[in-house]
């Protein structure tokens, strides 16, 4: 695992670019990511065919207060890398669907739980949660015993 | 005239199945749009499981998450155990002993199989053949009395500690192992001479729900639904754990990407389990079954009650909890349905700031309405057998 095309090529965009345990991990600008991911889908030397996840994490008081990391695995070189970016509750962050199906449901769960809104994402509902739930629960701010009643919604096709 | 007949068109139907119906294994909902019978639109819904276990993990210790961990994939409980271990191990730089790491692997083809075995014998039950599920549930049984005498739970084992196993296995264990295996590979047989001709089994399976290889990558298939489509990714092999680089054996690969080759690449691999585990046995040499780095193992309990520092140590590890580095890491196994991805955030203290479990099913569910689209409704039930989606972990 080399992250040395990748910083080439994007250059100042890439905030951060080490290989920790086998894993290459990639700290990036919000502004570039998409075209980041595209370019580790494209790339003969990344090869990037399975995004295996979106995960949030919130880091309640930092400036950027969530950070996305994109868990991405290629079956033909058999490497793994993690793309993290930092983002705040208003941003619109790119999808990734267009470029990996998986990247559809993934960001509907980071949607779900921490309310950070995809830009052109084709579906952006709740997945898990019901639809009328009063905020976004794996924010560090949603209190752990905090209980919620189901509303009665009438449900469309 | 054909101006007249479409007038005529009915108005498509829309039916609900599940949450609760006996063929939507556990609590899956697809809300379908149906034009006659054919499946015109489909759309899942799901999270009536949802327990919130990644914020749980954010109010516990590290060893306090591996109970809630037994509830992802039910049915192949310790392999999650096992997984979420690793993650936190790889996070602070442990180094397992050599029977650790055997055991673990015992246990994992042994959780696979019975994965397996649920997967395949239930989802020949809903294509309508039951007899095989017998056949299968009495080894199920057996196994089950194996995992019971290891750690006293069916279930629920929470068999693993960080750095280690709960306890060791117990005398007559390998003896006991190999004549299940030998029972689950007449099963096994049995199983497949019933099937392998059965003009209704090969109908209701053969060229049902396929999904070409590049469709599986992108939408994160892993684990034998993506064997089944002809791409070898295993994670045993790929990015091996455990010495599996070491073990013998061979990745089971479909071709078509149907419901039959899902399920008789999960045939293969009990198989190859099989061969796994005899290899293993033998492995298995006396040892100790915890590191003895004290950052992660509780002292001796002669030294609890002996030694201050041994004393205080211990407290500090039950309330405080294991403490790894600052720091993040996402550490995968293959479970028995795929790639088991644990992400973890450490912030230094006892308790995690963030986990993130990457289940295999959540992917794969996600292409089941697509797959369904343009078949039957009995289609619909034949495919999600073959996928073995398992609420627990699809919900957390």
């Amino acid at each position: 695992m080399e992250l040395n095309a990748l910083s080439e090529q994007f250059k100042e965009a890439i905030l951060q670019a080490t290989v920790r345990g086998g894993q290459g991990v990639v700290e990036c600008q919000v502004a570039k990511l998409h075209e980041i991911l595209q370019f580790c889908h494209q790339s003969p030397v990344y090869q990037i065919d399975v995004l295996l996840d979106v995960v949030g994490v919130d880091y309640l008081g930092k400036a950027p207060r969530f950070a996305l990391v994109y868990l991405l695995y290629s079956t033909n070189l058999k490497h793994r890398m993690r793309i993290k970016v930092w983002v705040d509750e208003k941003d619109k962050v790119p999808t990734a669907s267009d470029i990996w199906h998986s990247a559809d449901w993934a960001e509907r769960e980071v949607y779900d739980m921490f309310g950070i809104h995809f830009d052109k994402h084709p579906n952006l509902k709740r997945i898990l949660l019901f639809e009328g739930f009063e905020g976004h629960p794996l924010r560090k701010d949603y209190p752990v015993n905090r209980r919620q009643p189901i509303p009665e919604i009438e449900e469309k096709l | 005239m054909t101006a007249e007949i479409d007038q005529l068109k009915a108005k498509p139907t829309v039916l609900n199945l599940g949450p609760s119906h006996p063929a939507m294994h556990g609590t899956l909902r697809l809300y379908c749009e149906l034009d006659g019978e054919i499946i015109v639109k489909a759309i899942p819904e799901f999270g009536y499981l949802h327990r919130g276990f990644e914020k749980h993990c954010e109010n516990s210790t590290y060893t306090q998450c591996i109970p809630y961990t037994d509830r992802l994939n039910y049915v192949s409980a310790m392999m999650n155990n096992v997984g979420f271990c690793k993650a936190v191990e790889e996070l602070m730089d442990i180094e397992l002993p050599e029977r650790v790491q055997v055991i673990r692997v015992i246990i994992c083809e042994i959780n696979r199989i019975i994965d397996h075995l649920v997967c395949t014998g239930t989802n020949i039950v809903d294509i309508g053949a039951l007899t095989n599920f017998w056949y299968y549930f009495n080894v199920r049984e057996k196994f089950y009395n194996i995992i019971e005498k290891l750690c006293g739970a069916r279930l629920t084992t929470a068999y693993t500690r960080i750095g280690g196993l709960m306890r060791d296995v117990y005398d007559g264990f390998e003896a006991e192992v190999r004549a299940c295996l030998k029972e689950m590979l007449d099963a096994l047989d049995d199983v497949s001479g019933l099937i392998g001709k059965n003009r209704i089994f090969l109908n209701r399976t053969i060229d049902v729900g396929v999904i070409s290889a590049e469709k599986a990558l992108s939408f994160g298939f892993t684990g034998p639904c993506l064997r089944a489509s002809g791409v070898p990714f295993d994670v045993r092999k790929d990015t091996p754990y455990y010495d599996y680089e070491n073990y013998d054996w061979d990745v089971a690969v479909g071709e078509h990407g149907d419901t039959y080759d899902r399920v008789v690449v999960r045939f293969e691999e009990m198989r190859q389990s099989t061969r796994i585990i005899e290899q293993a046995l033998a492995k298995l040499k006396p040892g100790p079954i915890m590191t003895d780095d004290k950052r992660a193992a509780l002292p001796p309990k002669e030294e609890v009650y002996t030694n201050i520092e041994a004393l205080m140590n211990h407290f500090k590890i039950i309330y405080e909890g294991v403490r790894p580095p600052e720091g993040e890491i996402y550490s995968a196994t293959e479970a028995a349905n795929g790639e088991l991805g644990f992400f973890i955030v450490s912030d230094g203290t006892g308790t995690p700031y963030r986990v993130k479990c990457r289940p295999p099913c959540f992917p794969i569910y996600q292409a089941y309405a697509s797959m369904c689209e343009g078949g039957m409704i009995s289609d619909a039930i034949a495919i999600l057998g073959g996928l073995n989606v398992v609420a627990g972990e699809l919900d957390r």
